[in-house]
C-alpha cells in the first residue's frame, strides 16, 4: 500500500480493514481451536477401532496361530471345563448359513432390482418396493429371527435353514439397493443403442446392464454377505447352536457369532479365549468379503 | 439394397426384430423380474401380519396398559414393557448424542480440506472397518476392555457427585454406560458416511463464495456449510438413531438385563431387543404373545423413525439436486 | 456377453453347493437334540461327548439355554429331549400329547458365590440371604451381615445381586428353598423359574450359570447363585456357607450335599393321566444336621412315544449316564444319585418306546 495512492485520502475516514492473516485474531484462535478438537475427534474415534484389533490380535491370535492351529480351526467346542478344542463347527455353520442366505437373497435381489432400476422404475409397484426395501435395511436384526421362528422354527425346528432364511432377509434390501443403484448408473445411451438393434428388454438386461453393472452388484452382494456372517441376533433362535460339524440343513447349527455370544458369558478362561480366536476368524472372514466388494466394485478401466 | 436387409435377417446378423422365442423369454423374464419386486413388499407385509397375528391374543389381553407397565412376570402374567421403552429409547439417544457428535466431526474431517486425499482415504478405511466389526465382537470387546476401564472412571463420578442423578448408582459390571458407548461406536460410521454424503452434495462454489469473503476455515464451516448441509446431518442422526434402536446383541450382553427405570449411567437396564434376545427362546405359549406384542412395539418405534430419516434424507438429495 | 455368462455361473455355483451339501447327509446315524437346565451342563456336556464317541453312529447334541428353554423345546417338538431343574408342571406334561417320561439323572448343590477381596469365609444366616435376594439388605456392612460374621472385614459397598435373565430351574429351586423358610420371600419374590426380582439398581441379571458365575468373578462385591459344579470347576473359592435348619453353617460339597438329598422321599403312583412312575421328589429345607439346605435333583424329559432307533438310543444314553455317569459327578461337583434312585431311573427308562 503505497502512501502516495490517490484514494487514500478518501479511504482515511473509515478505518481500513487489516486483511492479512493473523494467527492470534480471537476468531484466528477459534477455529484453530477448533480444528484441533476435530484432528482430536477423529483420532478418538480411531481408538475403539484400533482396541478391538489390539485384543483380536492378542487374545485370539496367540491361540490361532499357536501351535494348535489345526485343532482351534477343526476341532469340537470344549464343553464346560474342557481344555483344548476348537470352533471347526462354528466356521462351517456360518459359511453354510451364509451360502443358504445367498442363494436366496442375491437371486431374487437382482430380479427385483432389475425390475426396480431398469423395467419399470416409476411404477406404483417399483415406488413401494423401494421404499420398503429402504425401510428394511434399518429393520432390527431381531426381528428377522422374531420372524423366521414364528413361520419356520415352530413347525420344522431349529434348522440351518432356518438361519439362513433369517439372514436372507436382512440381506435383500441390501441386494436390492446395491444392484438397483449400479444398474441405474448404466448410461442411458447404451441402453438406446442396444434396443435400436432390436433388442428386447431382457436382451438389453442380460447383455448391457448387467454386464455394465456388474462390479457395483457384485460390491452390494458382498456388502451384504460380509454383514450377514457377523450378524448373531437372527440365529440366536433359528438356527441355535450345535457342538458337532452339520451334517444335514434341518439340523441346529454352529455359527461363530452365537458360540462367541455362548462363549463370552461363560467363567472359564478356555472358552473365552476360543471366544476371541472366534472373534478374530470372523473379523477375517467379514473383511475378505469386504476386500472382495472393494476390489470387484473398482472400474475396469 | 432389400436383398442386403433380408441377408442380414435371416443370417443372424447384429441387428433385427426380436423372433417370437426371443419374445415370450422377454415376457417371461419380465414377469420374474415383477415377481420378485412383488415379493419385496409381500415379505415386508408377511413379516407385519405374522408378527401381528402372533401379538393379537396379548393386544387383546393388555391393550395399552402393556407399554406403560413396568412388570413383566411370567408366572403372574403381567407384562409391562415400559422399562424396556425407556431403555431402548434412553441407551439409543445417549448413544446419538455421542456418536452423532464424533460423527458429523468425523464428516467435518473428512470433507473440509483438513487432511489431504491420501490421509483422508486412510481415515475413511477406519471408519468403514469400524462398521464392519460384528456386534458379538463388540459385545466381547465391551465386556472385557470396556467395562474394567470405566469402572474407576464410574466410581470415582459416584462417590464425588452421587447426588447427581445421572451418576446416582455405581457401575457393577454391565449397565447404560457401557452399553450406549458401544452403542455410540456401532452407530459411528452411519452418522459420519451420511454426513460425509451431505457435505459432498454442497456446489463447491458455497465454499469458495464463503472464503472469498474472508471468513475462516471454522466459520466458514458452522456458519455456512453445517447449515446448508443440516438436513443431511439431521438425516444421518435421525438413520443411526434408528439403527441405534434396533442394535441387540452387543446390548445384551453390555447393559445387564434389569427391568427398571433409572436416569443414572451406571445401573443396569434393559432394551426391547435384549428383552426378545434373552426371553425369546424359553417363552411359554402367553409369554411368546407378549414378546410378540413388545417386537411389534420395536417395529412400531424404528419404523416411525426410519421413515423420518428417509423423510429427510429425500427432502436433502432433492433440494440440492432440483435447484441444480 | 462375456460378464453376464460369469454372473450366470456363479449363482448357479451358488445354487449346486447349498444343494450337495443336503445331499451329503449320513442317514443311518442317530441324531439326538436336546436342550434345557445349565445347571447340569457342565457334566451332561462330558456324558453327551463321551457317550458318542464310545457310540458309533449315535451323536448327542446339547445346548444349555435354561431350563424353561427346554420345557418349552419339549412342548414345541424341537428337541429330542429336554432337560429340566425344575421337573415340569402338571400343566406343561399335558401339553405334551404323546406323554412324559422324567428322569432324575444327577444331583446338585446351589450355592451362593461372591466376589470381596479379601473375605475368604462368609457365613450366611437364614435370616439373611433371602433378605438380600430380595433387596432389603443393599450393604455388604449391614449390621446383620456383620453379626454372622465376627472378624470379617466387611467393606461399606452395595451388594450387587446377579439373578438369571433366562427362565432358570437353578432359580425355581433357589426361591423354593427360600420362599420356604421367609414368609417375606415368598410374598414379594416368590418361587419361580423366572420369578419376580425387585425393580433396583443394585440387581443385575445374567444368562445361564454360567453368566451369573463370570459377572460374579468379575464384579468386586457381587453375589448370585449357581450350581456347585460352577463354582468348584471356576476354582472359585469364595462359596458362602449357609444356616440349615438345624442351625449349622454348612459349606457345600458332595457330603452335605448327599445328607441333603438322603430325606428326599419319591412319591408313590404315577404321572398325572399316564402310567409312568412319578420320580419328582424335591427337598427344600433338609433337616439334617449336616446336609447342605438347598439341593436338587435335576431331571431328563423324555417322550413317551418316538420312533423306535430314536428310543433305543435314548435309553441307551440314560444307561450311560446313570451307570457310567455317575462316576464322574462327584469331580464335577456334582451329587452321584444313590443306588436305590438308579434302579428307579433305569427301570422307568423302558417307559421310554
Amino acid at each position: 500500500m503505497s502512501q502516495l495512492d490517490l484514494t487514500s485520502q478518501a479511504l482515511d475516514i473509515r478505518p481500513r480493514p487489516r486483511l492479512q492473516y493473523q494467527a492470534l485474531e480471537p476468531r484466528a484462535l477459534k477455529s484453530g481451536f477448533l480444528t484441533g478438537l476435530t484432528w482430536l475427534a477423529a483420532l478418538l474415534a480411531a481408538v475403539p477401532l484400533f482396541s478391538v484389533i489390539y485384543m483380536l490380535l492378542i487374545q485370539g491370535g496367540t491361540r490361532l496361530f499357536g501351535a494348535d492351529i489345526a485343532e482351534v480351526l477343526t476341532g469340537l467346542p470344549p464343553a464346560g471345563f474342557e481344555m483344548g478344542g476348537g470352533i471347526g463347527p462354528a466356521i462351517v455353520g456360518t459359511l453354510i448359513m451364509v451360502g443358504i442366505a445367498s442363494a436366496i437373497s442375491i437371486p431374487l435381489g437382482i430380479l427385483a432390482a432389475i425390475y426396480l432400476g431398469v423395467l419399470d422404475s416409476t411404477s406404483k409397484i417399483a415406488k413401494t418396493a423401494r421404499f420398503l426395501a429402504k425401510v428394511l435395511t434399518g429393520f432390527p436384526s431381531i426381528l428377522a429371527g422374531v420372524f423366521v421362528y414364528a413361520v419356520i422354527v415352530i413347525r420344522f425346528g431349529y434348522s440351518a435353514t432356518a438361519g439362513g432364511v433369517a439372514l436372507a432377509v436382512l440381506m435383500l434390501p441390501t441386494v436390492v439397493l446395491a444392484a438397483e443403484e449400479a444398474m441405474s448408473q448404466v448410461p442411458q445411451r447404451m441402453k438406446d443403442a442396444a434396443y435400436g438393434m432390436g433388442c428386447t428388454r431382457t436382451q438389453v438386461i442380460w447383455k448391457v446392464v448387467l454386464p455394465t453393472g456388474l462390479p457395483g452388484i457384485l460390491t452390494g452382494v458382498m456388502l451384504a454377505i460380509a454383514g450377514a456372517s457377523g450378524e448373531s441376533a437372527p440365529l440366536l433362535f433359528t438356527a441355535l447352536f450345535s457342538n458337532y460339524y452339520i451334517s444335514e440343513l434341518a439340523e441346529p447349527t454352529a455359527s461363530l457369532s452365537i458360540l462367541i455370544y455362548n462363549f463370552s458369558g461363560m467363567p472359564f478362561q478356555n472358552q473365552i479365549e476360543l471366544a476371541w480366536t472366534a472373534s478374530l476368524v470372523l473379523v477375517l472372514i467379514v473383511l475378505v468379503f469386504n476386500i472382495l466388494a472393494r476390489i470387484l466394485g473398482r472400474p475396469k478401466v | 439394397m432389400e436383398k442386403l436387409f433380408q441377408a442380414a435377417n435371416t443370417s443372424g446378423s447384429i441387428s433385427g426384430p426380436p423372433s417370437a422365442r426371443e419374445y415370450f423369454n422377454d415376457r417371461l423374464f419380465r414377469s420374474i423380474a415383477l415377481t420378485s419386486a412383488f415379493l419385496i413388499i409381500v415379505l415386508v407385509a408377511y413379516i407385519l401380519w405374522e408378527i401381528g397375528r402372533e401379538a393379537m391374543p396379548a393386544i387383546g389381553e393388555y391393550g395399552l396398559g402393556f407399554v406403560t407397565g413396568t412388570t413383566w412376570n411370567v408366572s403372574k402374567g403381567e407384562f409391562g414393557v415400559l422399562p424396556e421403552i425407556w431403555g431402548t429409547l434412553y441407551s439409543s439417544l445417549l448413544a446419538l448424542l455421542i456418536g452423532g457428535v464424533f460423527g458429523i466431526a468425523i464428516a467435518i474431517f473428512l470433507t473440509q480440506d483438513f487432511i489431504n486425499h491420501r490421509l483422508a482415504t486412510v481415515f475413511r478405511t477406519v471408519i468403514e472397518m469400524l462398521a464392519a466389526i460384528p456386534s458379538v465382537v463388540f459385545g466381547l470387546w465391551g465386556i472385557y476392555v470396556l467395562i474394567p476401564l470405566l469402572k474407576p472412571g464410574a466410581e470415582w463420578l459416584h462417590d464425588s457427585l452421587g447426588w447427581f442423578p445421572l451418576f446416582g448408582t455405581n457401575l457393577s459390571g454391565p449397565g447404560m454406560a457401557p452399553a450406549a458407548l458401544v452403542l455410540a461406536i456401532m452407530i459411528l460410521p452411519t452418522v459420519a458416511a451420511i454426513s460425509v454424503d451431505a457435505f459432498r452434495r454442497i456446489p463447491y462454489k458455497v465454499k469458495e463464495a464463503a472464503y472469498g469473503m474472508g471468513t475462516t476455515r471454522w466459520e466458514a464451516i458452522l456458519k455456512v456449510m453445517l447449515p446448508t448441509a443440516s438436513s443431511g446431518v439431521l438425516a444421518a442422526l435421525v438413520l443411526g438413531f434408528g439403527r441405534a434402536l434396533g442394535e441387540t446383541m452387543a446390548l445384551a450382553m453390555l447393559i445387564g438385563n434389569a427391568n427398571q427405570i433409572s436416569l443414572s449411567l451406571f445401573s443396569p437396564a434393559n432394551t426391547l431387543a435384549s428383552l426378545l434376545a434373552s426371553n425369546f427362546p424359553e417363552a411359554g405359549r402367553i409369554e411368546v404373545q407378549a414378546l410378540m406384542y413388545a417386537a411389534l412395539v420395536l417395529l412400531a418405534i424404528t419404523f416411525l423413525v426410519n421413515v423420518a430419516g428417509l423423510a429427510v434424507q429425500q427432502y436433502t438429495i432433492r433440494k440440492f439436486e432440483g435447484k441444480k | 456377453m462375456h460378464k453376464a455368462s460369469v454372473l450366470k455361473t456363479a449363482l448357479a455355483a451358488g445354487f449346486v453347493s447349498v444343494f450337495a451339501l443336503s445331499s451329503t447327509a449320513h442317514a443311518d446315524d442317530v441324531k439326538l437334540n436336546g436342550s434345557g437346565a445349565s445347571f447340569p451342563f457342565p457334566i451332561y456336556s462330558k456324558w453327551f461327548k463321551d457317550f458318542s464317541k464310545a457310540n458309533d453312529g449315535i451323536r448327542v447334541d446339547y445346548q444349555s439355554k435354561g431350563s424353561g428353554a427346554g420345557i418349552q423345546d419339549l412342548i414345541n417338538h424341537t428337541v429330542d429331549f429336554a432337560a429340566s431343574d425344575a421337573a415340569m408342571k402338571d400343566k406343561e406334561m399335558a401339553q405334551v400329547e404323546e406323554g412324559v417320561v422324567l428322569l432324575p439323572m444327577t444331583a446338585g448343590e446351589v450355592v451362593i458365590i461372591y466376589n470381596l477381596e479379601g473375605v475368604d469365609e462368609l457365613k450366611l444366616p437364614r435370616a439373611v440371604y433371602p433378605e438380600i435376594f430380595s433387596g432389603k439388605i443393599t450393604k455388604w456392612n449391614d449390621p446383620k451381615i456383620a453379626e454372622a460374621n465376627p472378624g470379617v472385614d466387611l467393606p461399606d459397598e452395595t451388594i450387587t445381586v446377579v439373578t438369571r435373565s433366562d427362565s432358570s430351574g437353578t432359580s425355581f429351586v433357589f426361591t423354593g428353598h427360600m420362599s420356604n423358610i421367609d414368609e417375606a420371600f415368598k410374598e414379594s419374590v416368590g418361587q419361580g423359574k423366572a420369578p419376580n426380582w425387585p425393580s433396583a439398581s443394585n440387581f443385575v441379571a445374567a444368562p445361564k450359570n454360567d453368566g451369573v458365575t463370570a459377572q460374579v468373578q468379575q464384579n468386586q462385591g457381587s453375589i448370585g447363585y449357581v450350581e456347585y459344579g460352577y463354582a468348584k470347576l471356576t476354582g472359585w473359592k469364595q462359596v458362602a456357607m449357609l444356616e440349615n435348619k438345624s442351625g449349622k453353617f454348612i459349606a457345600p460339597g458332595p457330603e452335605s450335599g448327599a445328607a441333603a438329598l438322603a430325606s428326599a422321599q419319591f412319591p408313590e403312583g404315577t404321572l398325572p393321566n399316564s402310567d409312568v412312575p412319578n420320580l419328582i421328589a424335591w427337598v427344600w429345607d433338609p433337616a439334617g444336621e449336616d446336609a447342605y439346605p438347598i439341593a436338587t435333583f435335576t431331571w431328563m424329559l423324555f417322550y413317551k412315544d418316538q420312533d423306535d432307533d430314536k428310543a433305543a438310543a435314548l435309553r441307551k444314553m440314560v444307561a450311560y449316564g446313570i451307570e457310567e455317569g455317575q462316576k464322574i459327578a462327584d469331580s464335577m461337583g456334582y451329587i452321584p444319585l444313590p443306588e436305590n434312585v438308579r434302579e428307579m431311573v433305569l427301570e422307568t427308562a423302558e417307559y421310554i418306546q
